[in-house]
Formats: structure tokens, sequence, C-alpha cells
């Protein structure tokens, strides 16, 4: 028991397990005649907030407040393990990625890894530029992109490539493209900010 | 008994929550890793998620895994084209670099107490709000 108690609760899970808790979850949402995609909840939170400007929230969001549950069923998984299963929420990133932050500027240590770069996501830093940048730009381009693509990663990348679907194939291309180019060339210009 | 109906999506969202908390990919280092491609781990995961949906599905369609009162499959075709998907994919996936989250995982973020969070949601919903208004101007 204490094994099981010990790999579910205290551990990290490791990709296989969370990969194929992934498709549980899909496939609990194909069962009951629905599917897996998170990025609807923003537009379904646009069509409640009364988007008159476009017909495109002009759509019957009743219909999608099952999704929204599962939206509030994942915060509760989030806060119910931060606050009781795991005290000290640590990431454990390869040495390699830990050596490359400290070279751009993003000082963290083996071991003491946390979710997110906190002195980038926080409320201090949100009346900053480089904080505004990341924190709203960042969110902007998530939601707009999204909706453009028509989805996102489990959307797309996990519903739709489960389903063999060409679109979403190169939608997943579009987001390692931005993802990529993000990461790897203009980041290192961001953190640059004061 | 809507109450009842309802309670069983808090239960998969509370799986799918505990998921990505669980499997680190709420956190913006392990979304920097992957595009840096320093570590398998995220790679393992969607692989993983992907080559046993890609399993799922092919049972729903063979009928060997049906659904709950044989409901209607929600197995769409995504519509034809490739601008909106290409563009609408690199836009996101800026964003999702920069962020270090994609719309799941934010919720479990904010659940967990980082209200700053909230912030980013709301920026993702203007996001979501300006496509909305600008749509039929946008290549799909």
């Amino acid at each position: 028991m204490n094994a099981i108690y010990n790999f579910l609760i205290v551990n990290p899970w490791p990709w296989w397990f969370s990969g194929l808790m992934i498709t549980f979850i899909m496939y609990l949402l194909l069962f009951f005649g629905k599917s897996f995609g998170m990025s609807s909840n923003l537009r379904t939170m646009c069509a409640i907030g009364g988007g008159r400007l476009s017909s495109y929230f002009k759509f019957d969001w009743k219909a999608q407040v099952w999704n929204l549950i599962v939206a509030l069923g994942a915060m509760i998984g989030g806060y119910i393990f931060i606050h009781f299963m795991n005290s000290n929420p640590t990431v454990g990133i390869s040495d390699a990625t830990i050596n490359s932050l400290n070279q751009i500027g993003l000082n963290v240590e083996k071991g003491q890894v946390p979710h997110f770069p906190k002195e980038i996501f926080s409320w201090d830093s949100f009346f900053t530029i480089k904080g505004f940048i990341f924190i709203v730009i960042g969110g902007f381009l998530v939601g707009f992109g999204t909706r453009w693509a028509g989805g996102c990663t489990s959307g797309h990348a996990i519903s739709g490539l489960s389903n063999l679907q060409l679109p979403s194939l190169i939608a997943v291309i579009g987001f390692f493209i931005g993802g990529l180019l993000m990461v790897n060339f203009i980041l290192p210009y961001l953190l640059q900010l004061q | 008994m809507r109450l009842l109906k309802f309670i069983k999506y808090a239960i998969i969202g509370f799986l799918f929550g505990v998921t990505m908390y669980k499997s680190e990919a709420i956190s913006w280092f392990r979304i920097y890793e992957m595009f840096k491609f320093q570590s398998f781990h995220m790679y393992g995961i969607i692989g993983t998620a992907i080559l046993s949906g890609i399993l799922v599905v092919l049972l729903f369609k063979k009928g060997v895994l049906k659904s709950y009162k044989r409901r209607k499959l929600e197995l769409i075709a995504k519509a034809k084209g490739w601008k909106r998907y290409l563009f609408g994919g690199i836009i996101f996936g800026l964003g999702w670099g920069m962020g270090g989250a994609c719309p799941g995982p934010i919720f479990v973020l904010i659940g967990s107490g980082y209200s700053i969070f909230i912030a980013f949601m709301l920026a993702a919903i203007l996001g979501t709000f300006t496509y909305g208004v600008f749509k039929d101007k946008l290549p799909h």
C-alpha cells in the first residue's frame, strides 16, 4: 500500500503514467459523449460575459457548462494537491535546463525549482514592463492563438492527433514553430527588460 | 438531478488537474525545457497520450469501446485548410513559450493558489474576445 501511496501521492508521476492518465481523461469524456478541449472554455466565458460584438460568441453557452465544470474540477485538483498532498512543490527539470536557465539570467537551484519563475509571474512584477509583457501579452497570445487555430494542446495535440486529423498536425507544428522561436530566440531578450 | 449530472465532470476535471500537477506539466520550466529539447519528459507525456489515444479512438470506432447509453461520439473532423491552424498555432506557441501554460494548466495554476495566473487567464480571455471580433478579417 505504501508503495502505491508514494507512487500516486508523494512522488511526481513518471511521463508514461501521466500520458496514460491524459488518455484516460479523454476516454471518460468520449464515454459521456463529450470531447476533450480546454481552450473552448475561454470562448464560453466570453459568451457568458456577453460578447455582443461578434456573432462568434452567440451560441448556446449553456450546452458548454459541463466543460466549465471540468475546469473547476481541475482547479480543485490543483488546490488539494498543493495544500494537502505536497508541502514542497518543486519541479525535477534536467541539469541541462538548470544550466541554460542560469545562462539567461533566471537563477534556479537544483532541487529548489518552483513551478514557474516567481520574479516574472507575480503581482509585483505585473506592474513592470517585463512582467506585463510575460503575463498580459503572453496570455493574450494564448487566447488569440488557440481560438484562431481552433484548439490547444488538449483539443489538437491530444484529441485531434488521436483521431488522426491532419489539421491538428498542422496546428501542433505551428505550436512548435511558435514555442521554439519564443524560447530560443525571443525569450533571452525579453528577460533583459526591467 | 442536474447536480448529479455535473458531479461526474467535476471528478473528471479533478483527475485532469491532478494529472497536470503531478506530471509537472503545469510548470513554466517544463515547457521551457521542452522547447529547448533538454529532456524527454514532456515528449514522453504527450507521445504516450497520443499513441494510447489513437488506440482508444480506434476501439471506439470499431465498437469495442462503447459510449454511455450509446451517445454519439464527439469525434468531429476538423475543418479542412491550413492557414488558421498554422498561423493560429504559431501565435499560441509564442504565448505558450512565454507564459509556460496552455489553457488547461492555467486553471490548475489558479486553483493551486497562484493568483497571478488569474491575470494571465483574463488576458487569454481578452485574446479570445479579440479573435472573435476580428475573425472575419483573418485568413482561415
